[in-house]
């Protein structure tokens, strides 16, 4: 036996049994925490693992289309996947990098700055790396679920505009949500949301947007989707159809491509939009995945304002087109004798200055109707002398310009049309009455943009009728004021105008066969001709106009352009592209009618061109 | 008196209790991990405590005298065994733990350092043959302990360097304290939490986390403090009831850490209920009583301490991992044995069953 065995000593019962008892304690303390989380609190555990396992997804619903009046698309969506990376490990994240930079081509600077600014953000919440992921970045995350699972595909919708720039201006772009509408929206708006932020795209969001569905998932403890316990559809968004007729606007936008400008095409019965352009312009499509940073401060800091919607927020000097208003004035007020007459030495004298006429050799005696088709500036510099810048205002803004048309497109400017009153509030002195001449002519202080000037001629060649513009084709009752009119006052006007381009007038080389194309030119001055003779050539730099519609009287179709930057004569610079879309418009009308007619005599069923589209807007006040 | 040991002087009832505890260990190993990437853990739990009853069986074939007698020479290859580790041993989650047996099996040998620590402490107190104590001698006990403990912590590995320990206390509690020198060292003990609490930037990373978010548990609800309550929603949404056998959100979905391992009396609490955690800490609770009632009827003090070594380890073991699983105390990496997935914790508990089988055996034998 060895020295260290002692088998004398008794086992020390005792101590063994206050062993037992303490053990039987210490169990049933631990029953006790047992029964108090699963008995006592366990519908609070219970709910709270309910909250792990079952996550919503929502599900985007994709935005309404935009047709133009026959159907056509001009914008849609289309379901594209974005990836995301899963941040939760990030030693896992850390080995992944590599691979997922030469699978999806992303620098590896680009994903540390992405994972660098969502550094604050919870670590669940994962990041997106690729907003519009490709066929072949889809294919490699799919084949590489089991080796990098931080990659994980998300299905969002986006907006696709296939004609580009083509109508940008108005139909706006659509970015995420900002912060001040998620605060408004009363929880409405997610972060991340998109939204139309300009344009129709925001005018029409509510009718737009639809709204997004919801799917209950089952999710592991990564949060990765297991199964599916129940949808709620997303109700897509539903399309508007515009007013627009693509074929007008493809002759407008072809034309103006590498112009700078605006074009607005109104139907004058109705006021719908037929087509309207701003150039420059953007690429909407820039902003449907997620535009770059840098790509934006480019587009807001242009110099060129690609971002501003020139054809009803461009506020420019309207130059002798303002004769029109003049020419209107002159007969609803009876101010002055209708044979009223000039004679043109090719400038003239006001409160101690010379004011020139365009034409410097004159246009000799010069009465309503010549003054209108040869432009005379000082016929327009007396009448205005005789009229006073009051009487002027108040024809001008029943006219429409100065004030906002009411286009259904949001940020509309109103423009200017100066008034006594005006000048006292605002630079508080009297009106000098030698601005009065200026104005007489478009020029000085008064600006309007292209859509009022558009809807002024429609309104005096249509006798007083004041339309509302609209791109909405289904806008139920649309409101037209009245401005009374003459009929005196109609004929003779629209006669000037239909002179202006077929008897020889400033718009002579726009003449269209068998078309009662009438209109007005106008050349405003950037700046006076001292300052311009003074800075040379770029000083002469003028906003060259022209409005121009058909028929004579009561107008179907009325187009405002204007081609800023040029140095040549409204007539010429603007006059073709209002031109071609007249012309347009009636080989359209025409081959309509014939093939109407044709159907008419071949077949006794009426004939049923296209198909019914379902548009929205009925109902709305 | 008997000549030699028979085998109708085996623990039968032991054996048994150990058995459907081990069976319930093994359906929870299979409800945790049939549905995911590491399907089929049962089969190769089930293997371990197969070579578990065969390490037991043999164990218990060698006089218990014989391997008291070797108990210097086993505490000397134990401490060069942890030496070692610390050396050449290889990093596993942080922590230098393991040995490469070859064949891709590795061995936590601080494992067997519980063993040896058994031994060595049950001659100890037989040699000082006395029913009081002294100063001394408890110096010696802290010694003994302390070393291989100190090695253990510095892989490091809290949770098993604290298991050496309740087999030092047990043992000079059963050796006849006095009550003078317990109040002593409880005192010690509350003063060196804050001192441990002052020295936790000496801590690895894991451990300064483990401890900051047993604090402050919501407070990283993704990080350990997210194992915590993950495990207390486990525990808490199982009901009196349970949710059924392979039917626990959060085992299933993974919410529970390490659901096959440290965390399996989660998993049984989340699919079993309440009821079903009743069952297996009575079943503890029977194991236990068990042993003491083995530690009764030795032969020798001898006999009776290596028995208590091994129950306080085992009673520590389910203390710890229970009270952990319902957020009592931080998370500690102590498995609850027998049911626990992992080879050397499972072959440990067979092992040191089998000295207890070895002690009972032999308590007729001269």
């Amino acid at each position: 036996m060895a020295s260290w065995s002692v088998d004398d000593q008794k086992i020390p019962q005792g101590r063994l049994v206050l062993f037992s008892y303490v053990s039987v304690g210490l169990i049933v303390l631990l029953l006790v925490g047992f029964w108090k989380l699963q008995v006592i609190q366990s519908g609070h555990f219970a709910d709270l693992a309910e909250r792990n396992r079952i996550r919503y997804i929502p599900i985007i619903a994709p935005r309404g289309a935009m047709l133009d009046r026959e159907g056509r698309v001009l914008v849609d969506s289309y379901p594209s996947f974005s990836i995301l990376l899963l941040r939760d490990d990030p030693k896992l994240l850390e080995k992944s990098l590599p691979p997922i930079e030469e699978g999806l081509g992303v620098s590896n600077d680009d994903l540390r700055q992405q994972l660098d600014a969502a550094k604050n953000e919870p670590k669940f919440q994962p990041v997106v790396i690729k907003p519009a992921a490709s066929e072949a970045d889809i294919a490699f995350v799919e084949s590489h679920r089991a080796d990098l699972p931080v990659l994980e595909l998300m299905m969002v919708q986006r907006r696709r505009y296939p004609h580009g720039e083509m109508l940008a201006s108005s139909i706006g772009y659509v970015g995420e949500v900002s912060a001040q509408q998620l605060e408004q929206s009363d929880g409405h708006y997610r972060p991340g949301d998109i939204v139309g932020k300009a344009g129709l795209e925001r005018q029409y969001n509510d009718q737009l947007e639809g709204a997004d569905g919801m799917r209950r998932v089952v999710v592991n403890s990564v949060g990765r989707a297991m199964r599916t316990l129940g949808d709620v559809e997303a109700i897509p968004g539903k399309p508007i159809q515009l007013t627009i007729d693509y074929d007008l606007q493809a002759v407008a936008d072809s034309y103006m491509a590498d112009r700078e400008g605006a074009v607005v095409a109104l139907d004058g019965r109705t006021g719908e939009v037929l087509a309207i352009v701003s150039r420059p312009t953007f690429d909407p499509n820039d902003f449907a995945v997620r535009i770059p940073v840098s790509e934006w401060q480019k587009l807001n800091t242009d110099p060129r304002t690609p971002l501003l919607n020139r054809a009803i927020q461009g506020q420019l000097a309207p130059g002798s087109v303002f004769k029109i208003v003049m020419a209107t004035a002159m007969l609803e007020s009876k101010a002055l004798p209708e044979n009223f007459s000039v004679y043109c030495p090719g400038h003239a004298l006001f409160y101690g200055r010379t004011f020139h006429c365009w034409r410097p050799q004159g246009h000799g005696s010069v009465d309503l109707h010549k003054a209108i088709v040869d432009s005379c500036d000082v016929f327009f510099y007396t009448i205005g002398q005789r009229l006073g810048i009051d009487r002027i205002h108040y024809y001008a803004t029943g006219l429409g310009l100065g004030r906002r048309t009411g286009i259904d497109l949001p940020s509309e400017e109103s423009g200017l049309i100066p008034s006594e009153e005006w000048v006292e509030r605002v630079f508080h002195h009297k009106w000098y009455a030698g601005e009065t001449i200026s104005v007489a002519i478009g020029q000085g202080a008064v600006v309007v943009t292209p859509v009022q000037l558009a809807r002024m001629i429609a309104t005096v060649a249509g006798g007083g009728k004041l339309l509302k513009p609209y791109l909405l084709k289904n806008l139920a009752k649309v409101s037209a004021d009245h401005f009374p009119l003459s009929e005196d006052t109609v004929e003779q006007v629209t006669q000037g105008m239909y002179g202006v381009i077929n008897e020889g007038g400033t718009g002579s080389s726009l003449r269209l066969e068998n078309i009662e194309f009438s209109g007005k030119s106008g050349t405003a001055q950037l700046m006076s001709y001292e300052v311009g003779n003074r800075m040379g050539k770029k000083g002469r730099e003028t906003n060259g106009w022209f409005v121009g519609y058909a028929p004579r009287r009561n107008p179907e179709i009325v187009v405002a352009a204007v081609i800023q930057g040029s140095s040549e004569h409204g007539g010429t610079t603007a006059g073709p592209v209002v031109r071609d879309i007249v012309k347009a418009y009636y080989e359209k009308k025409n081959a309509h009618l014939q093939r109407q007619a044709t159907a008419k005599n071949d077949s006794p069923r009426a004939p049923v061109v296209r198909p019914l589209i379902a548009t929205v807007g009925a109902g709305r006040p | 008196m008997k000549e030699r040991p028979s085998a109708h002087d085996f623990d039968w009832i032991l054996l048994a209790i150990v058995g459907v505890i081990s069976g319930l260990g093994v359906l929870e190993v299979y409800s945790s991990t049939h549905a995911s990437g590491m399907a089929g853990m049962h089969w190769k739990q089930m293997m371990w405590i197969g070579i578990g009853l065969a390490g037991m069986f043999l164990i218990s074939r060698i006089n218990y005298h014989t391997l008291l007698d070797q108990a210097p020479f086993l505490y000397m290859l134990g401490l060069a065994t942890l030496l070692a580790v610390l050396l050449i041993g290889h990093s596993r989650f942080g922590a230098k733990r393991w040995v490469e047996l070859g064949g891709g099996v590795n061995l936590q040998v601080s494992e067997l350092m519980k063993l040896i620590i058994i031994i060595v402490l049950a001659r100890y107190f037989t040699e000082v043959d006395t029913d009081r104590l002294t100063l001394q001698d408890l110096a010696k006990i802290a010694i003994l302990t302390g070393i291989p403990v100190g090695l253990i912590l510095i892989q490091p590995d809290l949770g098993t360097a604290m298991v050496l320990v309740p087999v030092a206390v047990v043992g000079a509690a059963l050796a006849g304290i006095e009550w003078k020198h317990a109040a002593v060292g409880l005192l010690l003990v509350a003063l060196m939490v804050p001192v441990g609490w002052n020295m936790r930037h000496h801590l690895k990373p894991y451990q300064q986390q483990r401890i900051t978010t047993f604090l402050h548990p919501e407070e990283n609800r993704r990080g350990a403090g997210y194992q915590i309550l993950q495990s207390e929603i486990a525990v808490g949404s199982g009901g009196f009831w349970g949710k059924g056998f392979g039917k626990g959100s959060q085992n299933q979905l993974g919410f529970v850490p390490v659901r096959y391992s440290d965390f399996i009396l989660a998993a049984l609490a989340e699919e079993q209920g309440f009821i079903g955690v009743c069952v297996v800490l009575l079943l503890y609770l029977g194991l236990i009583l068990r042993l003491v009632d083995n530690a009764q009827k030795a032969k020798d003090r001898a006999g009776m301490y290596v028995v208590m070594g091994v129950t306080s380890i085992l009673g520590f073991h389910v203390l710890v991992n229970a009270s952990m699983v319902i957020g009592y105390v931080p998370v500690t990496g102590i498995p609850l044995p027998l049911m626990s997935y992992g080879g050397s914790a499972t072959a440990f508990v067979f092992m040191s069953l089998g000295l207890v089988m070895n002690v009972r055996m032999r308590r007729f034998v001269n």
